[in-house]
């Protein structure tokens, strides 16, 4: 386990090291990256001075060493527009985003789930077949365009709901949580809705195709054969066999969700990491484009560790280190 | 009767009438894209077709000069119908043109890396684990945060995210057919290897490549027309669907729904079908399905 555990944590390292070199690559062959690491308002005295900083007269294996400094200091630049560090400024964002990325998953399970377990118990059935082509929707559906009609119907046409904005957020832990507060709820549940739709539909796949295949098993068949009640053969005996590739594909969606999420925030005007990313591209903040994209690569590789880890806890067949 | 294989698949498919259904929008939705010039009321890329006064009419209402809007007006007083016209041209062809690049490449790889093994297989199967542990958006955004936007920078964008997706499937593919005993005679003469790869070895891994092909369109043209709407894809000159949604995005607010409404309804449409078709081949081409 510890053994697997370091192989593990080095491939990661080895993945982040060879992300930020692509990020840094990208960054030289679009232009010269004085042009692109420094403000454009700079004068020249600052400009040369900027550029001896940042060591841009150095050969570029030396600049990439620079930067890699730079980014395990923490030092990812400074946003032109905010005028604060652009790690800061991110970091800063990053609650909004995970606490939307989470209600939507949070969220998909809570609907997908149930929806699933029925339509793989009665496949045959007119609601059944209703939830399934629903999940066809779900995957067909263009977030962005269903977000927009949320708002028509939700906020425009009934009033409802807010269309933007995270509404009133309270403390914890030093940060501001728009879901402690009936109004900031209110803010959340149509964004975290929106972004919940894909993993909706897959969840629910998911789970039916689960069901199909546990139903005829003989353990299930022993199950019914003791006498327990429907019940509790589909809430013990069903659920848990498949609840392995939900945890799983839920786990791993979460990036993805957090990656999407980059849509909603700009269609809800939700104050997170996504639309900061995309406004600072409108407006070319180059600094604050690295370090997002530094974050997320950092983000991402944590993410799949820690998914591959639970995977294991939770399958004992899967046994670490690949002894088969 | 003793059926050829295409005319098997041909009539499997066809016993599924959503499919068919939607295999013949698919055709209706390529010809109106392809005859958009000839069909549509007006060219919306013509200014001079164009009059401000017109802007933001609602669908159904008359312009000056007796011209209906059916579907209502833009905020420049462009056809909406015309637009979506206009709009699904570049979306099919930057979808399909992306993916069926992205297929070719990822394609080559994939059969390469599972005849020629070893390091070479390790090292672009690797490269296709990194590639599919970030998700596409990502990857996307990626690249043209770097590149800035631009029809071509948004197919470069779709292959780079798409390929691996064929090169995975097409070595899983290749790797249990390269086993079989038609290889070993195709070796046995001495062929050359392109030869037995792509002669050989490619024609029997095709049925899973053209499903995941299907289902890569529409992947393309949604990923487009999200990239479009973030303002990251195609440039204003060239609006696809996405950007015609963007567009009508700030009208929303207002009440004037059928800017956003209708191209997304035509994006919806388009996908949908798309994949409907690719879930019903899926089934067909799956020989452990076959009765």
């Amino acid at each position: 386990m510890a053994g697997w555990l370091v192989r593990r944590l080095v491939q990661a390292g080895f993945v982040m090291l060879a992300m930020s070199a692509i990020v840094f690559v990208g960054l030289h062959a679009i232009g010269n990256p004085v042009d692109i690491l420094i403000s454009p308002d700079a004068d020249q005295a600052e400009r040369a001075r900027a550029i001896a900083a940042l060591g841009l007269d150095k050969p570029l294996w030396e600049q990439y060493f620079f930067f890699l400094r730079g980014a395990v200091q923490g030092d990812l630049g400074r946003s032109f527009v905010f005028n604060e560090p652009a790690l800061k400024l991110i970091l800063g964002r990053m609650p909004a985003t995970l606490e939307l990325a989470v209600t939507a998953v949070i969220m998909s399970v809570l609907v997908g789930l149930p929806l699933g377990l029925f339509a793989g118990l009665y496949p045959n059935s007119i609601a059944g077949r209703t939830v399934m082509a629903g999940s066809i929707m779900g995957f067909s559906l263009p977030g962005f365009w269903v977000g927009l009609m949320l708002i028509m119907v939700f906020a425009v046409t009934l009033g409802w709901l807010p269309s933007s904005g995270r509404g009133t957020t309270a403390e914890l832990f030093g940060v501001q949580w728009s879901f402690l507060t009936r109004d900031g709820l209110r803010h959340l549940l149509m964004p975290a809705l929106n972004l919940s739709l894909f993993n909706i539909s897959l969840v629910l796949r998911l789970a039916r195709a689960g069901v199909r295949e546990t139903m005829p098993l003989d353990y299930i068949r022993f199950a019914r054969a003791k006498g327990l009640s429907p019940r509790r053969v589909v809430f013990v005996h069903v659920l848990r066999n498949i609840l392995i590739p939900v945890v799983t594909v839920v786990g791993l969606e979460l990036g993805s969700t957090i990656a999407f999420s980059v849509v909603t925030e700009s269609v809800f005007a939700w104050p997170g990491m996504g639309k900061l990313i995309i406004d600072s591209i409108n407006v070319l903040d180059r600094p604050v484009i690295v370090a997002y994209l530094m974050i997320v690569v950092a983000l991402f590789v944590t993410i799949n560790l820690v998914v591959d880890l639970l995977y294991t806890v939770l399958d004992p067949r899967v046994r670490l280190g690949g002894r088969a | 009767m003793e059926q050829s294989p295409a005319r098997r698949v041909l009539s499997d498919f066809a016993a599924n009438k959503v499919a068919l259904a939607a295999l013949v929008v698919i055709a209706v939705i390529v010809l109106l894209a392809l005859a958009a010039s000839l069909i549509a009321p007006q060219n919306p890329y013509d200014l001079a077709q164009l009059d401000i006064m017109d802007g933001r009419l609602p669908p159904g209402s008359a312009s000056a000069d007796g011209l209906t809007f059916w579907l209502g007006t833009d905020d420049q007083g462009r056809d909406m119908l015309s637009g979506i016209l206009y709009g699904l041209r570049i979306s099919l062809a930057v979808g399909a043109g992306s993916a069926i690049v992205a297929g070719i490449i990822g394609t080559a790889l994939g059969l390469s890396a599972a005849y020629a093994g070893g390091r070479i297989e390790a090292a672009i199967m690797r490269l296709v684990d990194l590639q599919l542990s970030f998700p596409a958006i990502l990857v996307a955004l990626m690249i043209l945060a770097f590149l800035g936007k631009g029809v071509v920078n948004v197919m470069l964008a779709l292959v780079i995210v798409e390929w691996a997706s064929y090169a995975r499937t097409a070595r899983s593919a290749a790797l249990s057919e390269r086993a079989r005993e038609y290889i070993e005679a195709a070796e046995c003469l001495a062929l050359p290897r392109w030869r037995v790869v792509f002669r050989h070895l490619l024609p029997n891994c095709l049925p899973p490549l053209i499903v995941i092909g299907t289902i890569q369109v529409a992947r393309a043209i949604a990923l487009e027309a999200t990239l479009s709407f973030l303002g990251l894809g195609v440039p204003i000159t060239e609006p696809s669907l996405g950007l015609l949604i963007a567009n009508g995005y700030q009208y929303m607010l207002s009440g004037k729904y059928w800017i956003s409404f209708y191209p997304g309804i035509a994006l919806l449409v388009t996908i949908m079908a798309i994949n409907l078709v690719g879930d019903q081949l899926r089934d067909v081409l799956n020989p452990r399905l076959q009765r």
